[in-house]
């Protein structure tokens, strides 16, 4: 081993001064001063306890979840409990419902985060171009449907929308009064998005401006000057140079939406072809008391989820630690 | 005196906000103990054992008859009443995740029937003495009692039982040349409400009244849903495929097809079931009889008018078949008591006051729930508040529980999950159904 180290550090053409780097490398380590050692230590002493909690309520739960997955298990016949291997995942992947499931939640997610997307964006624009006096009370009207909590943004709908004292089928000059919005999944699923668009686009609006806001003036300044329209500048200019901000602000989203659950709860409870993953889980583990079926449909959202953030990381190169403008 | 330091020194705020976080620790690990100490153990100021009951949200009922019982305990027991979610659903999976985990303070329950079988053979009962068994052998209505039961035993205490009536306007029956003396047939309202321009009010969206509906029109045909509903989930023979699945489908099917179950069809459940039976274009409804309640509320409140109130008529539900009675939808809520519960005898102590005649009566009278033992039903104070008690009181005596297995989620999810009043077809809605709960019963599908 030492050979090739030596080796290693005969051909590296790096100058000796280039400082820190030779000791961010594996074996390469200049020893460490005692005063070093004990701010390594207070360090991970002082992140110990946080560290702890989450084995505790993350990891711990998770990889109970990933064990009782591989068990044919219902909470109220526990005798009946049997290792079935990977059987349950095998129903699952095979079964009609977990993929209308998918279907569902992949649609939902597409189209809201989209949706939000564009409207987020023009939200921070005029956020960001505000005159300063009525900008904190416009930030606040805009992020107030955010500040609601997600089970009563749902109520809120589903009674508008419902046909007994719902009001927006009067509103609507193209919708019959006993026209039933939840009757149906494509209607259903329309008012679910309305719900979760109206919801979370603040949110998402909220990341855009940050991101605005790093877009330096003079970048600007120069394009306008060169006789760039707003059309252009918006395109070459501010959007390139957001980049980060619109890749981290559309990774948070997809996570999020893909984890929907609250509005679909509260309005059709899965009926009608609206069930979601997570929907489909908490029936089963919850409902059902079904734990092994149930763990096992978390395992994979949980897969699925993992899958989106290692695509958006590698593919795209969303860099979570530089989620400022002009990078 | 010296002047106040306007900067004070980091340090001490840093001491004040660590004792203030100190104290806060110290209160909160003090509850957390207090609780953990009390839990089991539970008794009042005066020493009283306190009984804990789960029970229903309901308008206040229970908590009086709680207080009723406590005062005519005399110091033996003190029941403290704790509400559980709104549904159904949500309360059986509340009281199972405590009784999962051996939850000592679950002493009593208020329970709906269809779960019964479920906590029975998880073990979540502790068993009925033999008194108990006796005395509610005898005042119960056959209905109810058959509900209360498991495998030919009784494992809880039959408290309410709920019914569904057929409802009528007179003024549509009388239209449409109806004689409600009689009995009459889903075939016959379907036509009057069609004839009529009126709707036939059902609870046709996919929740536990879409069980509770297909359950009626098979059993009152002589069928049954599951064959062998005892079993175990391996060997429970699934008959719902039948030739009476074939016509409850049939049923359901003229319902949405003659457009007489209003715009709401698919999504109907009691409530919007109810709503629509006020509305003028109410003719025929099938519903629990909180409905007569409800509309005293509004002719109360003046949103409806009392001529409309007197317009209610109401009879048995509707036969299936000319010569076959109804098997009648059975509902209600049971009494059990906690098998981990530290004073069982005290707790079934405590279900023989809570479902007494007497108690059973005030409930009916003061919630509208209707009794499950039949001198509950006797009284002049009963007839004039509920003028259909007699009805009710029949209706109960007939009434068939839904599938009483241990898998009753099973069933009652696969129904839900395949039967619709728009697409329901004779030919493949019920062999659709009993494919499904026959594969999630043996663990190869999803539910």
């Amino acid at each position: 081993m030492s050979a090739v180290r030596e080796e290693r550090a005969s051909v590296d053409p790096r100058p000796a001064s280039t400082g820190q780097r030779p000791e961010r490398r594996a074996g390469r380590r200049a020893p460490l001063t005692d005063r070093a050692r004990g701010e390594r230590n207070l360090g991970w002493l002082l992140c110990a306890p946080a560290f702890l909690v989450m084995i505790g309520v993350v990891a711990w739960p998770m990889l109970l979840a990933l064990y009782d997955s591989l068990f044919s298990y219902r909470l109220t016949a526990p005798d009946d409990r049997a290792f079935v291997g990977l059987q349950n995942y095998v129903t699952i992947l095979t079964d009609p419902l977990w993929w209308r499931a998918f279907a569902t939640t992949g649609y939902i997610t597409v189209i809201t985060v989209a949706v939000e997307l564009v409207l987020g964006f023009a939200l921070a624009m005029v956020m960001h171009k505000a005159i300063r006096t009525v900008r904190p009370v416009l930030r606040t009207a805009i992020l107030i449907p955010y500040a609601i909590i997600t089970v009563v943004s749902a109520f809120a709908w589903f009674y508008a929308f419902n046909l007994t004292g719902g009001f927006v089928n009067q509103w609507l000059p193209f919708v019959g009064d006993d026209f039933n919005w939840f009757a149906q999944r494509g209607s259903s699923l329309a008012v679910i998005m309305l719900s979760e668009i109206w919801k979370t686009t603040p949110f998402i609006s909220l990341l855009l401006l940050a991101g605005l806001a790093q877009v330096p003036e003079d970048l600007q300044e120069a394009a306008r000057v060169d006789g760039a329209t707003f059309r252009e500048r918006l395109f070459r200019v501010t959007i390139p140079n957001m980049k980060a901000a619109i890749m981290v602000a559309l990774l948070f989203r997809t996570l999020d939406a893909v984890r929907i659950f609250d509005n679909v709860f509260i309005m059709t409870a899965g009926t009608n072809g609206t069930e979601t993953l997570a929907f489909l889980a908490y029936r089963q583990t919850i409902q059902r008391q079904e734990v092994g079926l149930g763990s096992a449909i978390s395992v994979l959202l949980f897969l699925l989820v993992v899958l989106i953030a290692v695509l958006f990381v590698k593919v795209f190169k969303v860099d979570l630690s530089q989620q400022r403008g002009g990078k | 005196m010296r002047p106040r330091d306007p900067h004070p020194p980091p340090v001490r705020r840093g001491r004040s906000r660590r004792a203030a976080a100190l104290s806060l620790g110290a209160v909160l690990s003090g509850t957390l103990l207090v609780s953990c100490g009390s839990e089991g153990q539970q008794t009042t100021e005066a020493g009283v054992p306190i009984l804990n009951w789960y029970i229903n949200p309901d308008s206040g009922g229970q908590q009086e008859i709680a207080a009723r019982c406590t005062e005519a305990s005399g110091g033996r027991y003190a029941l403290e009443v704790e509400t559980l979610p709104n549904n159904p659903q949500g309360q059986r999976e509340q009281l199972v995740r405590r009784l999962v985990a051996g939850d000592s303070s679950v002493d009593l329950m208020s329970l709906d029937p269809p779960f019964i079988p479920e906590f029975a053979t998880a073990g979540f009962f502790a068993p009925v003495p033999p008194e108990v068994e006796e005395q509610f052998s005898e005042q119960t209505l056959a209905g109810a009692l058959e509900g209360a039961s498991y495998d030919g035993e009784l494992v809880t205490v039959p408290f309410f039982a709920n019914t569904q009536l057929l409802w009528y306007r007179k003024s549509v029956a009388e239209e449409a040349g109806l004689d409600m003396s009689q009995p009459v047939t889903w075939d016959q309202i379907i036509e009057a409400a069609e004839q009529t321009g009126t709707t036939v009010g059902v609870q046709g969206t996919a929740a536990e009244s879409m069980t509770v509906w297909v359950t009626a029109l098979v059993r009152s045909q002589g069928g049954e849903v599951l064959a062998n509903p005892e079993a175990p989930a391996e060997e429970i023979e699934v008959s719902i495929d039948g030739p009476e699945g074939a016509e409850a489908a049939r049923i359901m099917r003229a319902i949405a097809d003659a457009g007489v179950g209003g715009p709401q069809l698919s999504t109907a459940d009691e409530d919007a079931t109810a709503a629509l039976f006020e509305s003028e274009a109410g003719g025929f409804m099938v519903n629990w009889p909180f409905v007569w309640a409800r509309a005293q509320s509004f002719v109360e409140a003046g949103s409806m008018e009392q001529e409309t109130l007197d317009d209610y008529g109401w009879t048995l539900y509707p036969r299936v078949t000319e010569d076959d009675e109804p098997a009648t939808p059975y509902g209600g809520i049971n009494i059990g008591v906690g098998a981990f519960s530290e004073r069982p005898e005290l707790a079934y102590e405590a279900a023989t006051c809570i479902a007494s005649p007497e108690n059973q009566q005030y409930y009916f009278l003061s919630n509208g729930n209707p009794p499950s033992a039949a001198a509950a039903f006797e009284g002049q104070e009963v007839l004039d508040q509920y003028p259909m008690a007699p009805t009710i009181e029949e209706s109960v005596e007939l009434a068939a529980p839904r599938p009483q297995t241990p898998y009753y989620d099973v069933v009652s999810t696969g129904i839900q999950r395949t039967w619709r009043p728009g697409s329901a077809d004779p030919q493949t809605t019920p062999a659709a159904s009993a494919e499904l709960i026959r594969q999630v019963l043996q663990g190869e599908a999803l539910l």
